[in-house]
């Protein structure tokens, strides 16, 4: 201690006496702010804060409804709902996942597969929801699971319903599939009505129906601890289970067409002219739909992306391909209806057509030539110096005005997702896409189904139902009825048919006599379909994929396979009274007589003959 | 004993003084005022953590083992007069820093931060010891000086209380750091230094809280960054204060009632036997309970206070009076933490959350109060 520090004991007692005070005042004044603090919080926000807490204890826990069902024309179940067990972590209750997928591999397989999906699925859900680990658990997986349940906290086995398409690639391009709701998704829909449903319809019925298939949800208020936990029921509504539905679709045919078109890529659509109702929609090749609904490995969905025949891709509603041959009736009712032409009106066709005042030649694919051709023998063996002139008479604007009658050029309205409408040109079309004003020669072109004019297989097949019932036009629809939850049927919402105004009936006949003859004739283009059942009254159809040179030969074995023409097949029958339109699209199939016919003629046996002659619907 | 025979003792100046007949407690060198608080206090903490702790009696029983070895500490530590602390002060101040520095280089890591010492037979946490240790140490640096103290002295009594604070926050446990460092400096605020200095002082603090904040441990970072946004965060790092609010908010006026908070029962309110054990007080009691808990405290520690200043030398009275006064600071931290006035830093609400080291050391505190308050010789006037 310092000699010259006085220390004055009195003094530091009062200052510290002083000090005393002071702090025992900031004290107060301190726990006051406290205390106003929770005046604030516990008077003036009072209600703020009971609604919040009220919110943390009661959850509304939705209460997911059954997906409706799809069956065929005949009661075949094709999309079905199938119990399933998964199982779900917690992230909340997960220390290490690392080690937790260590231990769980001793009792069950977990593949890289399965983690890759956990991971893609954790980032966009909730820590106290169970995220899906490893999918279709078997009964044995379930037991070892369960007699080890104590050691794992953070597992839960979890039954749910998975969709499951019984016929896999066969209905694939017609059902959609259902998959895991994305982003957009979610934007686009009712978040309460799907808040406890983790799928949606992603493309065909699946996707077109899928409000009438989700149902409708449910609710149960719950009383819930922070883990979710729940802890007893308050109230609960239940949810109402999706509408079936039954579809027009029959999977005879459906079967019958993939099959006859064996290796080939292709389309086939049947409708039936009557009602519009599609029989058989296929797009070959397929996929399995299952892979999808389970989240498809991003391997699995490359390689179906990037494969040549892209399986991917719906031929029957997006492939567009150019006619050929196949819209000769079309013209041909075309020339007669405007009295272009009458039907016994010959044209000399001696292999090739000119326009006049013009060298370059319009070839016939018969180099001989067809000597003098009237209509029926025209469509027959289908005679393009006949058309090139007609389409010469008739001229581009009436072409393209009658053409659109029959529904070319646009969508067809078919309940499903993604069709294109195709192209039928015509000069506003040409000068507003190209640019530039229409040349005659495309008209000629245009006349024997090629150049800029395309279809797709859907579109053919509506057309060629549209000519078999005389100009009737239904919108061809693939779901025939909707059965509610509680048996009512109810009919879907369908347009008003239509009817193409008939100059002459005579007119229609004598087309549908030609396409008649086509199959009957003996020198029709698809006389190998005959057959003694029923009558089939059918054109057969080329489209270039590749152009030859003014004087050199098609010749298919020189060329490769894929740039081989597409074989097309419009038909319907029975003649008499038709009950099945096809259009059948063989791609690089060569010549539409000899490949893409058996395939309409595969169809339409499985319709028309009797059913014990067929193998029984699976 | 037989040194201050003088004081309060039944034989010696009674008869100079025959009102002040020693009773009990006197003799054991208790206060009974600030006895009875405590104990009340402590049997409130109980009847809460009996609801906190989902009415496990088990919890209750080790509270109670807790509490009773923490009042014979303080029993014991207030028969040490006060001059014999003095005299120790520097001993247990180094040997404390000796500690700390043994932590940091063997220490036990345990939740991520390393804070304990194996002894072997029992685990010990030295930062504990320096709450007291420190305080200690500037009363003692500062009493053997002149009041107010000079400068110089000053920035002796901050290196006193910077090099254990220091070790503290690197082990890293910030609250209790920041509870050491208040302890030290509490001693120097009631010893009289001005309030320029004071002043000066906290724009400094100020200044240094850029540097501060660059060598912050992330997750102290992520604590300031959440108090000030606690919506930001609300499933992680605000996940705390929003359902601490939450509890406190919706007990109202009156409370939910003993046992039926919804927020600390559903296990939403995290911490809720511990650190946030206000809240669940809150929520049950309502502003009611709360205001009372309050006074409750507010009156210990004016009595403290109090106690503080009848001290006979300078080294008791400012230790006394810093000590009263870091039970307050827990008080205001633990409440301002919990209600979101404050940063989650991890400190307890004294005398009621769950867990035994706080509470020896506050009532060890407690036991020096009384014996600075008990051992006076009276002198006469």
């Amino acid at each position: 201690m310092s000699q010259l520090d006085f220390k004055d004991f009195r003094q530091e007692k009062r200052l510290f006496g002083l000090r005393a005070i002071q702090s025992g005042l900031l004290v107060i004044v301190l726990l006051l702010v406290v205390a106003g603090r929770m005046f604030y919080l516990q008077i003036l926000m009072h209600d703020h804060y009971q609604t919040r807490s009220r919110d943390n204890r009661v959850k509304v826990l939705p209460l997911a409804p059954t997906r409706g069902l799809i069956y065929d024309a005949n009661g075949v179940l094709l999309a079905d709902n199938q119990p399933t067990y998964t199982l779900e972590l917690f992230p909340e209750k997960l220390h290490n996942f690392d080690d937790t997928v260590a231990r769980l591999r001793e009792l069950i397989d977990i593949r890289e597969t399965d983690i890759e999906r956990y991971n893609k699925l954790r980032k966009r859900r909730r820590r106290f929801e169970g995220i899906p680990l490893r999918l279709h658990l078997s009964d044995e997986e379930i037991a070892r699971i369960a007699i080890n349940s104590h050691e794992f906290p953070e597992v839960r086995v979890k039954a749910a319903l998975l969709r499951k398409y019984p016929l896999g690639e066969l209905t694939a391009h017609v059902l959609g599939y259902v998959g895991r709701i994305n982003e957009k998704e979610l934007s686009k829909i009712d978040p309460s009505e799907y808040a406890g449903t983790s799928f949606i319809g992603k493309n065909g019925i699946e996707k077109s129906y899928e409000e009438i298939l989700h149902g409708r949800v449910g609710l149960q208020q719950i009383e819930v601890n922070v883990g979710g936990r729940k802890l007893r029921v308050l109230d609960q509504s239940p949810a109402t289970r999706g509408a079936n539905l039954r579809l027009n679709l029959d999977i005879r045919l459906q079967r019958a067409a993939y099959d006859a078109l064996g290796d080939y890529n292709g389309a086939a659509v049947a409708i039936n002219p009557q009602t519009g109702g599609i029989l058989a929609l296929v797009s070959k090749p397929g996929m399995d739909p299952n892979l999808f609904v389970e989240g498809i490995s991003s391997k699995a969905y490359t390689a179906l992306k990037d494969s040549p025949d892209k399986p991917l891709f719906n031929r029957a509603l997006r492939g567009t391909y150019p006619p050929g041959s196949t819209v000769k009736p079309f013209f041909g009712l075309a020339g007669l209806e405007t009295h272009t032409r009458l039907a016994s009106e010959t044209t000399f066709c001696p292999g090739f057509y000119r326009l006049p005042w013009h060298s370059h030649k319009y070839r016939d694919w018969k180099k001989a030539g067809h000597g003098y051709t009237d209509l029926n023998k025209a469509i027959e063996q289908s005679c393009d110096v006949y058309f090139y002139t007609l389409a010469h008479s008739l001229g581009i604007d009436v072409m393209h005005d009658f053409m659109a009658q029959f529904g070319f050029g646009k969508k067809t309205g078919v309940d499903l997702p993604g069709e294109q409408h195709a192209i039928l040109p015509s000069r506003e079309w040409k000068k507003k896409r190209l640019k530039t004003v229409w040349y005659p020669g495309e008209t000629l072109i245009m006349g024997i189904g090629q150049g800029y004019f395309t279809v797709t297989a859907l579109q053919l097949a509506s057309a060629t139902a549209t000519l078999a019932a005389r100009g009737k036009h239904h919108v061809p629809r693939l779901v025939a009825d909707i059965i509610t939850p509680e048996g009512k049927t109810i009919a879907p919402p369908t347009p008003r048919a239509t009817q193409i105004e008939r100059k002459q009936d005579e007119n229609w006949d004598t087309v549908i006599q030609a396409m008649s003859n086509v199959v009957e004739g003996s020198r029709g283009t698809a006389r190998r379909i005959r057959n003694e059942h029923y009558r089939i009254a059918g054109k057969t159809g080329t489209a270039q994929v590749f152009t030859v040179a003014q004087d050199a030969k098609y010749d298919a074995d020189k060329i490769s396979k894929k740039n081989r023409d597409h074989a097309l097949f419009m038909a319907f029958a029975p003649v008499e009274n038709p009950q099945i339109a096809v259009a059948v699209i063989v791609e690089n199939g060569g010549h539409g007589g000899s490949v893409a016919a058996p395939v309409a003629k595969a169809m339409m046996d499985a319709y028309l003959l009797d059913n014990t002659k067929q193998e029984p619907a699976r | 004993m037989s040194l201050y025979s003088g004081t309060y003792s039944p034989s010696g100046l009674s008869e100079s003084n025959p009102v002040k007949h020693p009773g009990l407690l006197a003799r054991l060198h208790l206060d009974l005022t600030l006895l009875s608080s405590l104990i009340l206090l402590c049997l409130f903490g109980l009847i809460v953590l009996y609801s906190a702790a989902d009415q496990h009696w088990a919890a209750i029983y080790r509270q109670l083992l807790r509490l009773g070895a923490a009042y014979i500490v303080m029993l014991v530590i207030a028969q040490i007069p006060p001059a014999i602390m003095r005299r120790w002060t520097p001993a247990i101040y180094s040997i404390g820093l000796l500690l700390l520095i043994a932590v940091l280089v063997f220490g036990h890591v345990g939740k991520g931060a390393q804070r304990w010492l194996d002894l072997g037979v029992f685990r010990f946490q030295p930062s504990e010891m320096m709450k007291l240790a420190v305080p200690m140490m500037v009363a003692w640096f500062i009493s053997e000086r002149t009041l107010p103290p000079r400068f110089r002295h000053l920035l002796g009594a901050m290196l006193i209380i910077a090099i254990p604070a220091f070790l503290i926050a690197r082990q890293p446990d910030l609250g209790t750091s920041l509870l050491v460092a208040s302890a030290g400096l509490l001693v120097l605020f009631l010893a009289g230094i001005s309030w320029r200095l004071i002043m000066g002082a906290i724009g400094m603090a100020a200044a240094m809280a850029y540097p501060l904040w660059y060598f912050m441990h992330d997750y102290q970072r992520q604590r300031v960054l959440t108090f000030l946004n606690p919506e930001s965060d609300p499933l992680g790092h605000g996940y705390h204060i929003i359902q601490s609010k939450i509890a406190i908010g919706s007990g109202g006026l009156y409370g939910k009632g003993w046992l039926f908070g919804t927020q600390s029962h559903l296990e939403f309110l995290p911490e809720r036997s511990t650190d946030f054990i206000y809240a669940v007080i809150s929520e049950e009691f309502g502003l009611l309970g709360v205001s009372l808990l309050l006074s409750l405290y507010a009156f210990i520690i004016i009595r403290g206070l109090y106690l503080a200043t009848q001290g006979q030398s300078t080294y008791g009275r400012l230790l006394a009076g810093a000590l009263i006064m870091t039970f307050f600071v827990y008080v205001l931290v633990n409440t301002g933490m919990v209600s979101g006035l404050l940063p989650v830093v991890g400190v307890p609400l004294p005398l009621i959350s769950y867990g035994g080291t706080s509470l020896v050391t506050l009532m060890a505190g407690f036991g020096i109060l009384m014996s600075v308050y008990t051992h006076r010789k009276l002198l006469p006037t």
